[in-house]
């Protein structure tokens, strides 16, 4: 162990201790239990940061600055793919030309999820490959980027395949850096950072994650949880086939024993629907009944899937085929009495085609069939089966349940017991949003995709994965809860300087001596592991932007839950305007920062008309202070007017397209900016 | 469910629209339909299958049915505007040489 890990491990046993003794302290003897309602709220709160410090001593725990890799072997097929859904041809081909001049023998594909004429013409014009989406994902789910993606492993067969957004542009030495980690044959992903270009010293958007993309990505590793970040990672193909092979088969016993288990109330319904003498009908819904009873007890016996899935769907054509021949039949016997009607019975060309085997298949087939009239039952039938008929491709190797599709694959590799590498060298310089709309866009969008991955899939539940995995993902979530113990923060001060109550019992000596030295060994452990990289906007924006963290939560959970549609309540799309700064983009943080001055200036108030004793509200004066210098950064961002490049660097592209849907600024991921920066 | 159109022209013709789907459940609907025409004395019946969708065997059976009822009162049932796809199915069963499709509703009782 080196010096700095030992500095480092000391700062979080401290941290840990002292953070534990405090919050114990205010639990058990220091809640003003009068005023409950924002005694509790804080206690909580403060309990919630508690356990985000502690998230984040444990991933700092093991902090690995990996040693170069070994050159990579000749011989190596990668593919690089360029993902793009609407994005400006000059950006993606200026991606394009810079992929094609990686060093490692390669080929490069652009994914053009806009099949777009031009950009295949621009492409190909240079001889890099084009691909779009297959016939197969005609009227099906498309799962945007990870779709996308999905659509390019069925098409391409390298071993390996580096993923780049759009306007992310590698270095030609980017594979040469990074495939030698793949020596370890369980290596599946090797992360490289996210680092932008278009970003000026002083950050105003917090678009660079120095935290997130060095210490954090180091610490995660060292529990071989480096996350997939969407852009600038090198993926083992055979790792990504077997996730996507294995997760056909969970979703299809899923499938198919979701199915027969509602069976029963399907058919008891549907049955209900039907006529009471319509024999026919209530005849072939009960052998269907007995079909679905037979297949439980099938597969409550051992039996393989794929067999009773065959034998039921067997039977079921059965059914089908004699409801056909019954109808037939009495199609037959009419035209036989119209024959006779008119006397035409005689000619052979006339009579109807004789019941055979042929046309009798082709009317009871899956398409035509009778049954399709009860569509409930039909869509039961089709469930009780393997060929995953919801979605465009059998096989899905990214994930489909979250905009951000990359932590919930990587979180799946890691559960199939593969290894994640995190490499820490910027190797592509990208693009990040140049106004405050579109980065909260895409910063929603980020927080979005995590919920739902919280939602659809807690890590801390997840077979396969380590302990320590565990905690290392769901850190990242707990991460975006921050935004509730925002609101608390700022009413805590505003409730005191106005009101006078006090949350805590007593500011007395004791509570100082508790919480003082935790917040400096916090502070300490992130001087300690930054080594120098700026942490402060990463701090500010993990509060200022709170109404954003709320909202992700919400709307995810609306997603989950009730199959809401994530943009439900987001920010109207207004168009950028150039002339004044984004004010109608950031009210609630314009609200809390009014109330925190005017909570202040009555403070100040109440204490010259001796309301108010000095200590306490000195305390809350500091501490609306803190909250007013972390929402600064809210007036830069709106003031802020793009990127002016410095002279000398001019080849940096316009991006300012308004476009937020494209994927370019929301189906991206990473920069899990408030991570451990509260 | 499948909605039934049911007019009668000024020249007698009873003309019935079968909306959507022509299947299992909604054959049933069809053939009462059919038979309550020629049971009130509209013998002289088209169906305009220019709004369905689809015909499966039972729908089949309900047109031949029909066509039955209406010839066994002295009248006839023609079928108009079937789609590519319901015209298919007709074909297959070589019901088309029997229910031979009139191009449009007003004259498919013209010959």
């Amino acid at each position: 162990m080196n010096l700095r890990l030992l500095v480092v491990r000391v700062i979080v046993v401290l941290t840990a201790l002292l953070g534990v003794n405090y919050v114990a302290w205010r639990w058990l003897v220091s809640v003003n239990w009068d005023a409950w309602w924002i005694a509790v709220p804080l206690v909580v709160a403060e309990t919630y940061s508690l356990v985000d410090s502690l998230l984040f001593g444990l991933t700092m725990w093991r902090l690995r600055d990996r040693d170069t890799p070994p050159p990579p072997e000749p011989g190596l097929t990668v593919d690089v793919f360029i993902a793009t859904y609407n994005e400006p041809i000059d950006l993606v081909m200026r991606t394009a030309r810079a992929a094609q001049a990686i060093t490692y023998p390669h080929r490069t594909y652009v994914l053009d999820d806009g099949n777009r004429p031009e950009m295949r013409r621009a492409a190909e014009a240079e001889g890099i490959e084009w691909l779009t989406r297959s016939a197969d994902w005609a009227g099906m789910p498309r799962h945007a980027k990870a779709g996308n993606l999905n659509n390019a492993l069925l098409a391409t067969e390298g071993e390996f395949f580096l993923i780049l957004d759009a306007d992310q542009v590698p270095l030609p030495d980017i594979l040469d850096k990074t495939l030698g980690y793949f020596a370890d044959e369980k290596m599946a992903m090797v992360q490289t950072p996210q680092w932008f270009e278009n970003v000026p010293d002083h950050d105003p958007l917090g678009s660079q994650a120095p935290l997130f993309y060095g210490p954090i990505q180091q610490g995660k590793d060292g529990w071989n949880a480096a996350f997939f970040c969407g852009s600038n990672a090198v993926i083992r193909r055979e790792a990504m086939m077997q996730l996507g092979v294995s997760r056909y088969v969970g979703e299809v016993e899923l499938g198919v024993h979701r199915a027969l288990r509602t069976a029963r109330a399907v058919l008891r319904q549907a049955r209900r629907s039907v006529a009471r003498d319509d024999v026919v009908v209530r005849e072939a819904l009960d052998s269907i009944a007995r079909e679905v009873t037979e297949a439980r007890r099938a597969i409550s016996g051992g039996a393989a899937l794929y067999d009773v899935t065959y034998r039921f769907q067997q039977r079921v054509a059965d059914v089908r085929r004699q409801l056909v021949a019954a109808d037939l039949q009495t199609l037959q016997s009419d035209l036989a009495a119209i024959a006779e009607l008119e006397g035409i019975g005689a000619d052979p060309d006339l009579v109807f085609a004789d019941v055979d085997e042929g046309v009798l298949q082709q009317l009871a087939h899956r398409d035509w069939s009778p049954l399709g009239a009860v569509e409930t039952v039909q869509a039961l039938v089709e469930a009780v089966d393997v060929d995953r008929s919801g979605e465009a491709q059998a096989i899905m190797p990214l994930a489909t349940i979250s905009v951000t599709e990359d932590m919930a694959t990587c979180m799946r590799l890691h559960g199939l017991g593969w290894r994640s590498a995190y490499h820490d060298e910027v190797l592509a310089h990208g693009l990040a949003p140049e106004d405050l709309q579109t980065m909260l866009t895409q910063r929603l969008r980020w927080a979005q995709g995590t919920m739902q991955v919280m939602f659809r899939e807690n890590p801390l539940v997840q077979r396969g994965l380590t302990i320590a995995q565990r905690l290392m993902y769901f850190a990242t979530m707990w991460s975006y809860l921050a935004g509730f113990a925002a609101l608390v923060y700022i009413a805590a001060p505003v409730v005191y300087l106005t009101l006078g109550i006090l949350p805590v019992s007593a500011l007395s000596t004791e509570f100082f001596i508790r919480l003082v030295p935790f917040l400096v060994v916090n502070q300490l452990l992130f001087w300690v592991v930054a080594d120098g990289r700026p942490t402060w906007r990463g701090q500010q924006y993990s509060l200022a932007l709170f109404p954003v963290w709320i909202a992700s939560v919400t709307t995810a959970f609306g997603n989950v839950f009730r199959g809401r549609s994530l943009d439900f309540a987001v920010t109207p799309k207004t168009r950028r305007e150039p002339q004044g700064p984004a004010w109608h983009l950031v009210r609630p943080q314009l609200w809390a920062m009014a109330l925190l001055v005017v909570a202040a200036v009555a403070g100040v108030v109440r204490v010259a008309t001796g309301q108010a004793n000095v200590p306490g509200t000195a305390f809350n004066l500091v501490w609306v202070a803190f909250d007013l210098l972390i929402f600064s950064v809210i007036i830069q961002a709106a003031r802020y007017r793009g990127f002016a490049p410095v002279a000398g660097v001019d080849d940096v592209p316009e991006v300012a397209d308004d476009d937020h849907t494209s994927p370019r600024t929301t189906d991206r991921t990473t920069d899990r900016t408030t991570e451990g920066a509260s | 469910m499948t909605e039934f159109g049911v007019e009668t022209r000024a020249d007698g013709v009873g003309v019935v629209t079968p909306e959507g789907r022509l299947n299992m459940v909604s054959a049933r609907r069809l053939r009462e339909v059919l038979v309550g025409l020629v049971e009130r004395g509209t013998s002289r019946i088209v169906v305009d299958l220019g709004e369905t969708t689809f015909v499966d065997s039972s729908g089949l059976g309900a047109l031949i049915g029909g066509l039955k009822t209406a010839r066994q009162a002295g009248g006839d049932l023609r079928v108009a505007r079937v789609s590519p796809a319901v015209l298919s199915v007709f074909e297959l069963t070589n019901l088309d040489r029997i229910l031979r499709p009139r191009p449009s509703v007003d004259g498919a009782f013209d010959d």
